[in-house]
């Protein structure tokens, strides 16, 4: 299986197609979660990403080998975006492509549900009025 | 001692970086005692985790300068 594993400053969606297609994936599924503009009922100026970048990337890589364990995948993308987000701009990425869908479809959700559970990543939100805070996780 | 701090917990000690010589921990439970005894906001959060060398470390795991220690406070990525 073919990996791609970041942290980056900008997560660019339009290239996603080239990175995970491959001559034996008849599927490709990809998430991407965005930044949206209210949370709880407040609205949400930006978010900002900080990354405990090494460990980050070494649990990321960790997530990856399990699905390839657990599914038949040919390509694995997983990206981070650190620093300043606006709102729509995309802040994490991941995908697969596999033989058939089953595999790319089960595989994405374990990625993003894994990677919120388990990687060094946190987020604060800013809202209108200058009030910021750290998010604690919530579905 | 030298510990990373992320997220909230560089707001709760007010550095990035905290450089704590009295803290005589030999293991990562007793950190986490140290850690609440000197800033008893961290007893608040939802979970409190350590990473020795870039790796989630277990209660019981020995810790010494030579390690890189971070606080891992309840994560917030995706």
């Amino acid at each position: 299986m073919e990996k791609k594993i970041e942290i980056i400053e900008n997560i660019d969606p339009s290239v996603i197609y080239k990175d995970l297609s491959h001559p034996a994936s008849g599927g490709i599924c990809v998430f991407i979660g965005a930044v949206r503009d209210t949370t709880q009922n407040q609205k949400v100026n930006s978010l900002f990403f900080e990354a405990y970048e090494a460990m980050a990337i070494k649990e990321m890589e960790k997530i990856a080998a399990a699905a390839s364990k657990q599914w038949n995948l040919n390509r694995l993308i997983m990206q981070h975006a650190v620093g300043d987000k606006k709102v729509e701009e995309p802040v994490v990425l991941v995908g697969a492509s596999s033989a058939h869908r089953d595999d790319c479809f089960e595989a994405c959700r374990f990625l993003i549900d894994t990677l919120k559970e388990k990687v060094p990543i946190w987020k604060k939100e800013f809202f209108d009025g200058n009030d910021e805070v750290w998010v604690t996780p919530h579905p | 001692m030298k510990i990373l701090l992320f997220g909230v917990a560089k707001d709760i000690v007010g550095n990035q970086v905290l450089e704590e010589p009295s803290f005589k921990a030999k293991n990562v439970a007793e950190l986490k005692q140290e850690l609440i005894t000197k800033y008893p906001e961290f007893a608040k959060l939802s979970s409190l985790a350590v990473a020795v060398d870039e790796k989630y470390a277990c209660d019981d795991r020995s810790i010494s300068a030579e390690n890189e220690i971070a606080i891992i406070p309840p994560v917030s990525g995706g």
